[in-house]
């Protein structure tokens, strides 16, 4: 029992384990396959425990491995915790991942560094297992880091090209700021309940209530600022469309079953707290909503086809993040799962196709659309189950994604009319932009050899294809409106009543999708409008997404290197010598005259620090 | 004077008599066989740690009529100077050799200035405070030098020299003035008369004197803006000597700093801390370090030598470790030096294998080009080193900075907490550029060294496995080393 | 005895004040002076300085007990190695330099 509560997280670690130490001696189809079934051997675990935890009637089970931190008041142990809410990410995060592993076999194939690709990626599965297996907040956040540290690993995993490690390290860096919040949030959780475990901490909100009103906002906003790293929200949702630079699966891995949906999990945790917040809860909509809209409609103009998904998962991220602020918890889970299946069944989609662009040799960028083209006859299949979760991310009945967007789009209707318009509007631009890259890149005539030549990808890359476009299909059955399979299982954890389907609303949405893509058809089976509409002003605000880098750009980073500049050389060299400096690079001769009438390095060390030898002095004495 | 009082600094007297025996013992050592020295000092302090080990105990204990202390925190601090000097001089067997820098005194010098570490830990009066550190400091001094005639190491030597010696006429100054004020040096006596007379804390003398004294401390542990030395030393100065100044010395200084903050503690006794800090010290010590946090964190950004970065770095982590000062957690403290030499340990233990290949010593980032891959063990090794300087868990470098952090909450002094956590956020990316630089970059020229010469030294492996893992164990298994600290019951810093 | 009487006369604060009057001339020496053993001539008027004070402390508030003497030795001691370490760097440096300030020691900065 002991061991089977965390044998989801040791497999996958095992499996690291064995790639690490004789990965290089193995043959690439052993490797691959080792790493595979670590997942799958902890999907069959996660399988059991939920079986077990049905059965026990969502009763949790708990598992404390070993003390870790005991000092005074603070008791931290390595403490695990399997309930419905842990057990659902646990079979997302283990079941996609699987088939991600598997794909990832055909796809790495030939790759010199294959062994060392399966044993991240292994790692990363492991680290977010802990994430949501957590039953402490300083656990989840070594999950939350290590979750960090692997999407750095592999975003940068092709750094011969300087572009892919900058695009690793620029997630990581990202991601650390939102991590300033999270662990100033757990500070302040400490400083209030005395304890770190989820079980007291939640339990002491339900009994000290209302009067921890002022803290809970503060804190949920911390906390929030851990999740717009990890979630990829305004404003910290720079690193993820750069994070396009890694390998095809590990995209999928991240964008659909792991560390974007870390912070939606998280506010889901800590649902009882947020819900103490009401201002914060706003807030949280707020910036999901507009987050939604300002990536929904970067992805129309995007010319590579992964970003077209990059901005997507931004999107709907947005989406999952509103529900969570409007306190619809099950409807942001729900769209976390389907999201899960259809962006991951996308992904590998998208990889399939660059794949055979890449195999077919020509001269174009392999995932440049406007090169695409015709490959609907060339890759049927790969066609086929593209357009199944293009057609679910667009939200068309009766596809798992229209399920989860009319419950957002129903709490949103019922509480919070802003929101509702800009996810309203959204969920235009997301059928927009889904025909959009069906039509460029699958129909119409081949527009450069590569797609010309094109052959449809092997069966190891097909097969997970098959899989995930059959949990597509039929995933959104385990939540039917007006009180599914999911709103029981989460009951205990989440405690919220069902909404009943809205046909009206329901309607008017599948009619706004089917007319975004009937505009889609229209607009770009001549693929030449592609080619125009980025030229345009529009097209480059929003393929650039707003600008916002440049905007940090310009303001946050040249402060920082500003200062930094600042410091290095006023501050450390004293004040005269900087300024000799600053002349010296330009003009050295001049420096040198100037040098030798000012005053030596050492002694300006004495006088800065008779200053501040005077400041002491002058507080302890007199200010004191 | 009796047997019980040489119990109480057993590790000093080791040390102390060992470095002197060594200095004589190696005029028989024949040139080409001064290992044999290395290894001798190396015995030494391990004996002198082993010493420590033995006699950690939940007693305090004081001796040479109430001179010294002996208590956990003085104990664990013995373990961890005694611990990082073994390992300083396993790196240093090779690099000498290669940098030609294989000279006997190196090591009777390394275990005199440990010693003035060992006494410093043990000091319980102000006397005791002022010789430990000029003896700790004086051998530091040639040490710095040590690589003479490389004009970046004299240059180094006499400017430590310089601003130290300047620094310590403060300290000195200020000793001076307290005993004047108060008719005592010892810092228990102190508090009692602290205590005893409220009136002495608006003394003119006595709270200069204070000032003074905490001017030549915080010289020690280079915080802002006494810190101007130490960039500049560290760079000059030969690799080994700076991998043992900004590991041991800071560790040292910071106890000693303790004990005078708490013997001061009865200003305004209002506190029930682990260790009282008056409310006149604490907006200062809290100010100095989030400065020292701000400076060493923000110039480190903008550093093109890894040697200096990690000068910058051990400056931000004196702001991070005096914060916890400030909070008067000297558990959490002593707990955060530790995880921070040894990740800085680590990471030293890369740039002096660096040091030690042939042609010149070579620390700007390009240099480091591609080496986590030319040598993988090294890379693995700096990059444990960053991970846990940064603070990521579960090295120790997280469990040292959540500690810390929580008792600088736990004192209210949030706001410096915040500007703990956003400075360590920042010092991701000048620690992550070293590991961009050592994994993600092609070398510009054809490598010098080969990989089997970075890796071929046995002594500096044993010393890398050794601090890698202490910064993975501490990380997992922290209470090991807080039983070691609080040893049972409640330590006073001053009695 | 007499000498003893106009000894006993002075105030201590006219030696405090003759002492911070070293310590500040010293204090001056190392920040204005351009010559290396200049400097370390005023690190050691500050020393000097704090042993004036500290006996003249014992003298006057503590002459029962041998601490403010015991203290000054020390002082003299440690003032006496430092000086002889400052010279052998200082040479040291003059042998690569031929100069003795230590203005012309600017390798290392930033």
């Amino acid at each position: 029992m002991t061991l089977l509560i965390v044998s989801p997280i040791l497999f996958p670690l095992l499996g690291m384990l064995i790639n690490a130490l004789f990965g290089q001696r193995m043959r690439e189809r052993v490797v691959g396959w080792v790493a595979s079934f670590a997942v799958i051997a902890a999907f069959a675990a996660s399988v059991v425990l939920f079986v077990q935890l049905s059965q026990s009637h969502g009763e949790p089970l708990r598992l404390t491995l070993a003390p870790w931190i005991t000092a005074g008041a603070l008791n931290v142990a390595w403490g695990f915790l399997v309930d419905p809410l842990s057990a659902v990410m646990m079979l997302i995060v283990t079941g996609v991942g699987a088939l991600i592993h598997i794909y990832s076999i055909g796809y790495m194939h030939g790759d010199p560094r294959f062994a060392r690709y399966f044993v991240y990626l292994n790692l990363f599965v492991a680290a977010m297992l802990v994430l949501v297996m957590a039953d402490n907040f300083l656990v989840l956040f070594v999950g939350w880091e290590l979750v960090g540290l692997c999407s750095y690993l592999l975003i940068g995993f092709w750094f011969q090209d300087v572009k892919n490690a900058a695009a690793g390290r620029k997630a990581f860096v990202v991601n650390r700021i939102g991590d300033v919040g999270f662990v100033l949030g757990m500070l302040l959780i400490f400083a209030t309940f005395g304890t770190l475990d989820f079980e007291t901490v939640f339990a002491q909100v339900k009994v000290r209530g209302e009067s921890l009103a002022a803290v809970a906002s503060l804190i949920t906003l911390l906390l929030f600022i851990g999740a717009t790293g990890k979630s990829a929200q305004i404003p910290l949702f720079v690193w993820l469309p750069d994070a396009m630079a890694g390998p095809t699966p590990v995209s999928a891995l991240i964008h659909a079953a792991t560390m974007v949906t870390a912070g939606v999990y998280m506010m889901s945790r800590a649902h009882v707290l947020f819900e103490l917040a009401p201002t914060t809860q706003a807030l949280i909509a707020l910036v999901g909503a507009i987050t939604a809209l300002v990536a929904g409609s970067s992805a129309l103009r995007q010319v590579d086809i992964k970003k077209v998904l990059a901005y997507s998962t931004v999107s709907q991220l947005g989406f999952m993040v509103a529900a969570a602020g409007l306190g619809a918890y099950v409807a942001a889970l729900f769209h976390l799962l389907t999201h899960a299946f259809f962006k991951a069944l996308l992904f590998l989609g998208a990889g399939s196709v660059i794949h055979a662009m890449h195999a077919a040799h020509g001269d174009v960028d392999p995932q440049d659309m406007r090169a695409m083209g015709g490959l609907a006859k060339r890759m049927p299949f790969t066609f086929l189950t593209f357009v199944i979760g293009g057609l679910a991310l667009a939200g068309l009945p009766p596809l798992a994604g229209f399920f989860s967007k009319d419950e957002v789009l129903l709490a949103a209707f019922a509480d919070n009319p802003l929101v509702f318009v800009l996810l309203g509007i959204t969920a235009a631009f997301t059928a927009l932009y889904v025909g959009r890259q069906i039509v460029l890149v699958f129909l119409g005539e081949p527009r450069s050899a590569n797609a010309a030549h094109a052959h449809e990808s092997p069966a190891i890359m097909t097969m997970p294809l098959a899989v995930l476009a059959l949990l597509t299909l039929a995933g959104g059955a385990i939540n039917l409106p007006g009180g599914g399979w999911l709103h029981h299982w989460l009951e205990p954890v989440l405690h919220e009543a069902a909404k009943p389907l809205n046909v009206g609303l329901a309607l008017v949405f599948t009619l706004i999708a089917l007319g975004a893509l009937a505009l889609a058809w229209v607009w770009y089976r001549d693929a030449q409008r592609a080619r125009l509409e980025v030229e345009s002003a529009l097209g480059r605000f929003l393929l650039s997404a707003w600008h916002i880098d440049a905007v940090y750009h310009a303001t946050v980073l040249r402060a920082f290197y500003t200062l930094s500049t600042i410091c290095s050389q006023l501050i450390d060299i004293g004040l005269i010598d900087a300024a000799v400096n600053a002349v010296g690079r330009s003009a050295r001769a001049a420096a040198d005259q100037l040098r030798a009438a000012q005053s030596g390095f050492v002694r300006n060390y004495g006088l800065l620090m008779f200053l501040g030898v005077i400041v002491l002095v002058v507080y302890f004495v007199v200010v004191r | 004077m009796n047997v019980a009082d040489l119990e109480t600094v057993l590790p000093f007297l080791l040390l102390a008599t060992g470095g002197v025996a060594l200095l004589l013992v190696d005029l028989a050592v024949p040139q080409a066989r001064k290992s044999l020295t290395g290894w001798l000092a190396f015995v030494v302090a391990l004996a002198a740690g082993v010493s420590a080990l033995a006699l950690v105990s939940g007693k305090t204990m004081k001796g040479f009529a109430g001179m010294v202390q002996a208590d956990a925190f003085a104990y664990f601090a013995d373990v961890l100077l005694c611990v990082v000097a073994a390992l300083v001089i396993l790196l240093s067997l090779r690099y000498h050799t290669a940098r030609g820098l294989m000279r006997g005194e190196f090591y009777p010098l390394l275990l005199l200035s440990l010693s003035g570490m060992s006494l410093a830990v043990h000091a319980a009066d102000l006397l005791v405070v002022f010789l430990a550190i000029e003896l700790l400091s004086i051998p530091l001094y040639v040490l710095s030098g040590f690589a003479r005639p490389r004009l970046e190491s004299e240059e180094a030597a006499l400017k430590y020299f310089l601003t130290g010696a300047f620094a310590s006429g403060f300290l000195v100054y200020g000793v001076a003035l307290i005993y004047g004020a108060s008719g005592t040096t010892a810092l228990g006596d102190l508090r009692a008369a602290l205590l005893d007379n409220p009136a002495l804390t608006s003394d003119a003398l006595l709270m200069a004197g204070l000032a003074l004294v905490m001017v030549g401390l915080l010289f020690k542990i280079a915080a802002v803006p006494f810190h101007f030395w130490a960039p500049d030393v560290y760079e000059g100065a030969p690799t080994t000597v700076t991998a043992f100044m900004a590991t041991a010395t800071k560790a040292a200084a910071f106890l000693a700093l303790m004990r005078v903050v708490a013997g001061f503690a009865a200003l305004s006794p209002s506190l029930a801390q682990p260790f009282e800090v008056a409310d006149a010290l604490r907006p200062m010590l809290a100010l100095i370090a989030a400065i020292t946090m701000i400076v060493g964190n923000v110039t480190a950004l903008a550093q093109q030598n890894v040697k200096r970065m990690l000068a910058y770095s051990s400056i931000a982590h004196a702001g991070y470790a005096l914060a916890g000062v400030a909070s008067g957690d000297a558990t959490a403290v002593l707990f955060y030096l530790a995880a921070y030499a040894f990740a800085t340990l680590a990471a030293f233990v890369v740039l002096i294998a660096v040091g030690s290949t042939e042609g010149n010593e070579d620390h700007r980032y390009e240099a480091y080009a591609g080496l986590g891959r030319r040598a993988p063990l090294l890379g693995v090794i700096m990059a444990l080193a960053m991970f846990s300087l940064i603070g990521i868990p579960p090295t120790a470098g997280f469990v040292g900075k959540y500690f810390l952090f929580r008792a600088v909450v736990a004192s209210d002094l949030t706001w410096l907490a915040v500007i703990g956590v956003l400075t360590s956020a920042l010092s991701a990316a000048f620690y992550l550029r070293v590991l961009m630089v050592l994994f993600m970059r092609e070398p510009e020229t054809a490598p010098e060294a080969e990989p089997a010469a970075l890796a071929a030294d046995a002594p500096r492996m044993v010393a890398a496995y050794v601090s890698a893992a202490a910064v993975l164990l501490i990380g997992v298994f922290p209470s090991a080393v807080l039983a070691l600290l609080t040893g049972g019951e409640l330590v006073a810093l001053v009695r | 005895m007499g000498l003893q009487n106009a000894i006993n006369g002075i105030p201590l604060e006219w030696y405090l004040i003759v002492a911070a009057a070293l310590f500040s001339i010293g204090l001056y020496g190392v920040l204005a002076r351009k010559n290396a053993v200049a400097m370390l001539m005023g690190v050691e008027l500050m020393l000097n300085s704090v042993n004036l004070n500290l006996l003249a402390f014992w003298r006057y508030l503590a002459p029962e007990s041998a601490a403010g003497l015991a203290f000054a030795a020390f002082v003299f001691v440690v003032a006496a190695a430092e000086t002889a370490v400052g010279l052998a760097l200082i040479i040291a440096v003059y042998r690569s330099l031929k100069s003795v300030d230590p203005e012309t020691l600017t390798q290392l900065k930033l």
